[in-house]
């Protein structure tokens, strides 16, 4: 079966000569939900704006779905491919949330009623049809993370990819993003630090050290292979054992 | 964090003049800031008719004029220049309180400062009784170009985040024991502003790349 995201050999250097990739190995298949974990500066970052094409590979290749992410090909990308990124004050632009959610459909050309559906449906998914026609700004940070992910889920993406996504949420809004998530019939690639977050939601983990891939495995046995942990500046919070916090899969 | 209610020039309310489609609004101030500008400036009886018709305004619009005084500060730079006219101006001199002044400078003073006191208040009551969102509707329908349009719309998106960004820089300022009392602080203000310009354009670049994402192609969905 074809992988919903297959990269090879992926490296990247930015302009200014800064090396950030060297070389990364990925498949996620459909349905998966997969962590990507590593320190600051791994490049992970880097390797998600890959995804989509805002950078281009200096070496090596990307496909979603078996299409090539290349120039031609960009628009259809950007709508299997949907990111989320950390900060929802540069996700959302619009006037209201149901302009912001409509962005990306009508930019694939979706509109009248369709491009209704698309909105109300994304909302729905995310719990926030009924502030569709406030201003972003005047939303709660938990509920603009949460608009933030109906405006990609309306371009009905085949991989989301969530940049930090429990970051500066308090604990509810965290648990009612892991449930949303969780909801979500649609495969994920979600870029954390917080690693109870990732055994939580994702089976698999996928570590990215020094612009290589250095691990890839269940979330559970990344997390408690102490050696791999220490080696790329992973830690688990104050008090936090895998091994008891839920039975081993 | 960021989430204020509503604009702090806007009034609340639902008024005939709230109600008003906005691009008529916008018609009408431009109407009237043309007639003001356009009045020879010795017809005070003129100027009269304008002022009470814009208290009528106000009065159906139910915006409490201390409302609208209180945000005429934004005159202030206006009021000082039209107070130093009369000093620096020349041509015939006359007395006033025993001071001597230049006639043309004080009848240019006075009309610099009764047009642009008008124009303040009916801008206010325009802002105050419009939702920006509907503004920029209005001028929109008004076939104000596009790019126009969208930069005004992400200047209302995101004033209050810088604002708000500037007030946090604020509180971390003082919080470690810096006040402006003095220029010797300027060089500290300064270099906020630089931060907060630097932060705004890298703001800029990542709502552009969220925008990409989306399959934005440089045409905003209609």
């Amino acid at each position: 079966m074809t992988p919903v995201l297959d990269v090879h050999g992926l490296a990247y250097a930015y302009p200014d000569g800064h090396q950030a990739l060297f070389g990364v190995d990925l498949h996620v298949h459909r349905g998966e939900r997969v962590a990507l974990l590593g320190p600051n500066g791994a490049g992970k970052t880097t390797l998600v704006l890959h995804l989509n094409g805002i950078l281009a590979a200096g070496a090596g290749s990307v496909a979603v779905s078996g299409l090539p992410v290349e120039k031609a090909n960009l628009p259809e990308i950007r709508r299997r491919v949907g990111v989320v990124f950390q900060d929802p004050d540069d996700q959302l632009f619009m006037g209201t949330v149901r302009a912001d959610v409509a962005f990306g459909p009508s930019n694939l050309g979706v509109a009248g009623a369709e491009l209704d559906r698309r909105v109300m449906s994304a909302l729905e998914q995310v719990g926030m049809e009924e502030y569709v026609d406030r201003p972003p700004h005047h939303l709660s940070f938990g509920q603009r993370r949460r608009v933030a992910v109906a405006t990609v889920l309306a371009m009905e993406p085949e991989i989301l990819v969530l940049d930090e996504p429990s970051s500066n949420l308090d604990p509810a809004s965290r648990r009612e993003l892991a449930d949303i998530v969780r909801s979500l019939d649609v495969t994920v690639l979600m870029v954390t630090h917080d690693l109870p977050y990732a055994l939580e939601l994702c089976p698999r983990s996928v570590v990215l050290s020094g612009g290589t891939v250095v691990a890839d495995g269940t979330t559970y046995d990344v997390l408690t292979d102490d050696a791999l942990m220490r080696a790329h500046r992973l830690e688990l919070p104050f008090g936090f054992d895998p091994r008891t916090a839920m039975p081993r899969p | 964090m960021g989430a204020g209610h509503g604009h702090t020039l806007h009034f609340h309310g639902h008024s005939p003049v709230h109600r008003a489609p906005a691009h008529l609004k916008v018609l009408a101030l431009l109407g009237f800031m043309l007639v003001v500008v356009a009045t020879p400036r010795d017809w005070y009886a003129a100027f009269a008719v304008y002022l009470a018709a814009l208290i009528v305004v106000v009065g159906v619009s139910r915006v409490p004029p201390t409302y609208l005084l209180k945000r005429t500060v934004v005159e202030v730079p206006f009021v000082l220049f039209a107070v130093l006219l009369p000093f620096v101006a020349t041509g015939p001199q006359t007395e006033v309180l025993g001071v001597s002044v230049s006639q043309h400078g004080l009848e240019a003073g006075i009309a610099l400062l009764v047009k642009g006191t008008l124009g303040v208040l009916a801008s206010l009551t325009l802002a105050a009784t419009t939702e920006p969102q509907d503004l920029l509707v209005g001028l929109e329908r008004l076939r104000l170009p596009q790019q126009l349009v969208q930069i005004m719309a992400f200047m209302v998106r995101y004033l209050d985040v810088v604002t708000d960004e500037m007030r946090r820089m604020k509180v971390a300022r003082e919080s470690r024991g810096f006040s402006a009392r003095n220029p010797r602080h300027w060089p500290v203000l300064a270099r906020s502003a630089g931060a907060l310009f630097i932060r705004s354009y890298e703001r800029g670049e990542r709502v552009h790349l969220a925008m990409l994402s989306r399959g934005y192609t440089g045409r905003m969905p209609r």
